[in-house]
């Protein structure tokens, strides 16, 4: 536990927060970064998803690129974007990496809230004249809010993840302390950014988590993770007999 | 591609290790999960205390993790079994969450039927409700699985050798092949794994073999904080 207050001190001495090195510029880094990569995919992922849930065309495309996606091992990607792109572009090209890295969760999370409608309220939509655009743009959209913006949050934990370990080609951020700190054998230094990036997740999902609720339309419990035993089984299961 | 010629014996070498590091996550993140993932799915109170906890965990990116919980524990920061617990910690944080959700997704007719003919608790969880579960359990599995492979990976920025050595190294020596080889096979034995746990899936629960397997879903697992 010795190692944790030597984290603290570091963590509150007062020349880490002066000079080019400053902890408040490698945060600003850090989110610059995330911001700027989860602002572009979303621009590519958000359109691409909406059309596939709204149509449902190239949706099996969709899920199979998300889950390949997964298998995808993000530091290796972004050192072999640096190599490919070129080393004196190693912020286009951890862009990129990140961007790329973005889009699967943010196009799951547009295309699933679509799916995940009741297809007699886009059908009710329809049928008192709503032309597709309005769906669109009265219905499918504000309904699907909640699932996008888990997308989107999932995307954005994974790019700070990631912007941690592109610290490994010098693109600073919070993770440089730690990549300096493992060269240098400084516990201290290594732990106290650690602890940093660690609080800067958790606000960021503390975040994404209060604007899911709050973007719920009134009236509307769609989109809310389902409790699986909120009711008793015995409860359940009477309701469920008495509806059939 | 000169330099794949040379060095397949290195790869082979290098993903033997990834597996071998990979196995015992995935197999101790399933079993944690499963007392885990019951506590949840059967208290209200527990369930959100460790779903809750499940989802913080699952934020942490991993290197941070990787970074505290050797001053934590008391280990080594070069240690397998830093990377191993870490790993174990993320698999946990998936698995929990989907093994709640497929124990609830039991039909509550077949639960009070089995108690009904006389099964205890112990053995209706063993032979009714788990079974049940498993398609659901399995699709949590899964992703877990992928992406305990993929993080492997990281390991190696604190100096634990799997096919992320050809990550630095291929980085160090710009040799963009040696990069896109470890690319390649961690994404082959992520996919060979996935499968063969479809493979199995079906063969420990034959009559799920006409049924649409349940999909993995890769929409929430992309939430791992180590996404890396």
């Amino acid at each position: 536990m010795n190692l944790f207050a030597e984290a603290m001190a570091w963590l509150f001495a007062p020349e880490r927060y002066v000079g080019g090195d400053a902890l408040q510029v490698r945060i600003a880094e850090h989110l610059f970064y995330t911001f700027v990569s989860v602002l572009i995919a979303a621009l590519i992922a958000i359109p691409l998803g909406y059309f596939i849930g709204h149509t449902g065309r190239g949706r099996e495309i969709a899920i199979g690129v998300s889950g390949a996606a997964r298998a995808i091992p993000s530091f290796g990607l972004i050192l072999l974007l640096v190599l490919l792109i070129g080393v004196t572009q190693k912020p286009l090209a951890a862009v990129i990496a990140f961007v790329l890295l973005g889009i699967p969760s943010i196009l799951a999370g547009a295309y699933s809230g679509l799916e995940a409608i009741d297809r007699r309220t886009v059908d009710a939509a329809r049928a008192v004249g709503m032309t597709e655009w309005q769906i669109l743009w009265k219905v499918e959209i504000p309904l699907g809010l909640p699932l996008l913006i888990g997308g989107l949050r999932s995307a954005t934990l994974q790019i700070v993840a990631t912007v941690t370990l592109a610290a490994y080609i010098g693109l600073g951020g919070i993770g440089g302390y730690i990549i300096a700190g493992l060269a240098l054998r400084r516990f201290d230094q290594m732990l106290g950014a650690a602890l940093v990036i660690v609080a800067l997740a958790l606000v960021l999902d503390g975040v994404f988590a209060l604007a899911e609720r709050l973007v719920v339309p009134r009236g509307v419990a769609a989109g809310r993770s389902p409790d699986v035993r909120t009711r008793s089984p015995r409860a359940r299961a009477v309701a469920e007999s008495s509806a059939k | 591609m000169n330099w794949l010629g040379n060095n397949l014996d290195l790869i082979l070498d290098l993903s033997i290790e990834h597996i071998r590091l990979s196995i015992l996550p995935i197999v101790l993140g399933f079993v944690i999960s499963i007392p885990i993932g019951w506590l949840a799915y059967r208290f209200k109170l527990t369930r959100g205390l460790l779903l809750t906890l499940a989802g913080l965990l699952f934020t942490i990116p991993s290197l941070a993790l990787l970074v505290i919980l050797p001053p934590l524990l008391g280990i080594s920061a070069l240690s397998d079994a830093n990377l191993t617990i870490a790993l174990t910690i993320y698999a946990v944080a998936i698995m929990a969450r989907s093994v709640a959700d497929a124990l609830g997704s039991v039909d509550p007719a077949v639960r009070q039927s089995a108690t009904a003919v006389g099964y205890g608790s112990w053995r209706r969880f063993w032979a009714v409700e788990f079974p049940l579960a498993g398609p659901v359990i399995l699709a949590g599995l899964r992703v877990a699985a992928v992406s305990t492979i993929s993080l492997v990976t990281v390991g190696i920025l604190i100096g634990t050798e799997s096919l992320g050595y050809l990550f630095t190294n291929g980085y160090q020596r710009g040799i963009i092949v040696e990069i896109l080889a470890g690319v390649v096979m961690v994404v082959v034995i992520a996919l060979v794994v996935d499968y063969l746990l479809v493979l199995l899936g079906r063969a420990v629960m034959p009559w799920t073999r006409k049924q649409k397997p349940v999909r993995p879903q890769y929409e929430r697992a992309n939430a791992v904080g180590g996404g890396a």
